[in-house]
């Protein structure tokens, strides 16, 4: 499996994280061996093996229900593209 | 043709925790948009989920009242799908273990008999956030307060055949949560919210059709009118010799029309698979037999003790009980006002009419049940008629005076009872209405009689300015005209 220049373009878009026209060379090589190692993984028969809930051998501890997080909107906001009203904006979304 | 429907349930259930189920965050109804959205809720780089056990406990609390088995091991998945209210890309929820395994509710119908309907499983989950699609400059807004507030999803097996039967199983689940106290019930607010599965097949047929699922369904009268208007919709099609669509529908309740949402939702579309920040959650024996000591009395317990206790039938008992802060009131009630039948028909009648006339629940009443019960005992005891109960009533929830007899005082409306005053006032009364009175007593039919009877009662209500006991006059009037 080989991933394109355009592909690796629009997931940095998507992930909005800013690649210059170097790091894409970089990067469609790199990501393409990690590509192919997955399709190596693949190759695996797993049809009767149970999928593992986790690798290590514990279990979950739990949290009593008690407020411990404080109200950090301003923190938050100031990162992000649009806010109004304490809202977050974000591009119109149809059903 | 005729045809069988057949109906299943998921129900989200909200759970009324103080925190979110993988967040420190309040879950407090009501604030600021995103002043409950911490750096889990939000997804932010880096940050790990950790299990609210509240919410476990109340998810074994309502396994345990639906007679179901509980999940000893139970595991988080990811449910991927994308959508701007849920910033993480994918719902936590469960899918292969989840909390509750299979249990049953049973429904009593209008016909008076019961039916068993079976639960499927019962999982954790996290709600997503809101959005808010107003006009913001063509953009929507998000609130993500809501993210991350912990729900059971409910499944029920497709055992429901009518409307009437889906409400009612609605209507015990809202009474049982409310009752375990793990949710607030509150309907208008999102507490509870219903998707509804339908499907026809040729009646007595085994073969189950193609389904439909109407989604987020908030009131029992949505879900009544959204399940009547699709079972409508699918006899037309199969009808015309036309098939199903699996699909998703939404239900606008105010236009009653429904519209297809998104067709044939594969499970794997949503690309479950085990949420690597979570560990299994295991439950011990000390954790259920701690779940089960905190079980109140279930509403089906409630009702046969209202029977025993307060010697309510039982359709009385039914309404009473079913409601957890409605059946605390009526005890309240009862316990103050001595009479129980008097207290519960004050409750059904004026209480409830006012209540849902306001569109309030019982916890907003501006009266409290040892109020109602003050003015029970004084109705009980003669003191007030009907009509002057009614004022009192009136005055109580409006907030004028927070005492009964204060009332009753101030408004000159103690009900007379003094037999020689009545016996006088009949006698004026009579005195003037020689007609009437001749028409009574050559009247021979005891039901126009009695009819008759009721003419004199407007000058006597008069005369002692509304406050003569009826009762008394009755048996004063029939006695002076003779029989």
């Amino acid at each position: 499996m080989s991933i394109s220049r355009a592909d690796i373009e629009k997931v940095a878009v998507l992930a909005r994280i800013k690649v210059d026209s170097e790091q894409v060379s970089a990067l469609e090589k790199d990501l393409g061996n990690i590509l192919d190692l997955v399709d190596q993984l693949s190759a695996a028969d797993t049809d009767s093996v149970e999928p593992m809930a986790h690798p290590l051998d514990a279990v979950q501890k739990l949290r009593p229900d008690v407020v411990t997080e404080t109200n950090q909107r301003e923190a938050f906001q100031a990162i992000a593209p649009a806010t109004e009203d304490g809202l977050y904006l974000v591009p119109r979304v149809i059903e | 043709m005729q045809w069988d429907i057949v109906i299943g349930l998921e129900i989200h259930v909200q759970l009324a925790t103080q925190t979110k189920i993988f967040s420190g965050s309040s879950t407090a109804f009501g604030a600021e948009p995103n002043t409950q959205a911490s750096a889990v809720d939000l997804a932010m780089p880096g940050t790990l989920p950790v299990p609210n056990e509240q919410a476990f406990r109340y998810a074994v609390m309502f396994g345990l009242a639906t007679n179901a088995e509980i999940g000893r091991r139970s595991v988080f998945e990811r449910k991927n799908y994308f959508y701007p209210d849920l910033p993480k890309g994918y719902q936590t929820t469960q899918l292969e273990q989840p909390i509750v395994g299979p249990g049953h509710v049973d429904i009593d119908l209008a016909d008076g008999s019961t039916k068993r309907v079976r639960i499927h499983h019962a999982h954790l989950e996290e709600d997503a956030g809101k959005s808010l699609h107003e006009d913001y400059h063509g953009m929507t807004g998000i609130d993500l307060n809501r993210a991350g507030t912990p729900l059971i999803e409910v499944v029920t097996e497709p055992d429901m055949n009518s409307a009437e039967e889906a409400v009612a199983f609605a209507k015990k689940l809202h009474s049982l949560v409310t009752s375990l106290g793990i949710c607030d019930g509150d309907m208008s607010q999102g507490s509870m919210r219903f998707d509804v599965n339908i499907s026809l097949k040729p009646k007595g047929s085994d073969t189950l059709g193609t389904r439909t699922e109407t989604k987020n369904l908030n009131s029992f009268r949505f879900m009544e009118q959204a399940i009547a208007h699709e079972v409508e919709r699918q006899m037309d099609i199969l009808e015309d010799g036309g098939t199903i669509t699996q699909e998703t529908r939404l239900y606008n309740g105010d236009r009653d029309e429904s519209r297809s949402m998104r067709s044939k939702e594969e499970a794997n579309d949503y690309r479950y698979f085990p949420c690597p920040d979570l560990l299994p959650v295991e439950i011990d024996d000390a954790f259920i037999e701690d779940a089960r000591a905190r079980l109140p009395e279930l509403p089906d317990a409630r009702r046969a003790r209202f029977k025993e206790q307060y010697g309510l039938n039982d359709y009385d008992a039914g309404i009473l009980s079913a409601d957890a802060k409605l059946a605390v009131f009526f005890e309240e009630t009862a316990e103050y006002g001595k009479d129980a039948k008097l207290a519960a028909n004050w409750i059904q009648g004026e209480f409830s009419a006012r209540l849902n006339a306001e569109d309030k629940s019982v916890a907003e009443s501006p009266i409290t049940g040892a109020q109602l019960g003050a003015l029970v005992v004084r109705i009980a005891d003669n003191t007030l008629s009907s009509s002057g109960a009614k004022k009192v009533f009136e005055a109580l929830w409006t907030g004028e005076s927070d005492s009964v007899d204060a009332i009753i005082d101030a408004k000159g409306l103690k009900q007379v009872s003094d037999t020689g005053a009545l016996e006088a006032m009949v006698d004026e009364v009579l005195a003037d209405m020689p007609d009437q009175v001749a028409q009574y007593q050559g009247e021979e039919d005891p039901k126009k009689r009695k009819k008759m009877l009721g003419g004199f009662m407007g000058p006597l209500m008069k005369a002692s300015k509304g406050q003569g006991n009826p009762k008394l006059f009755n048996e004063i009037l029939v006695r002076k005209l003779g029989g």
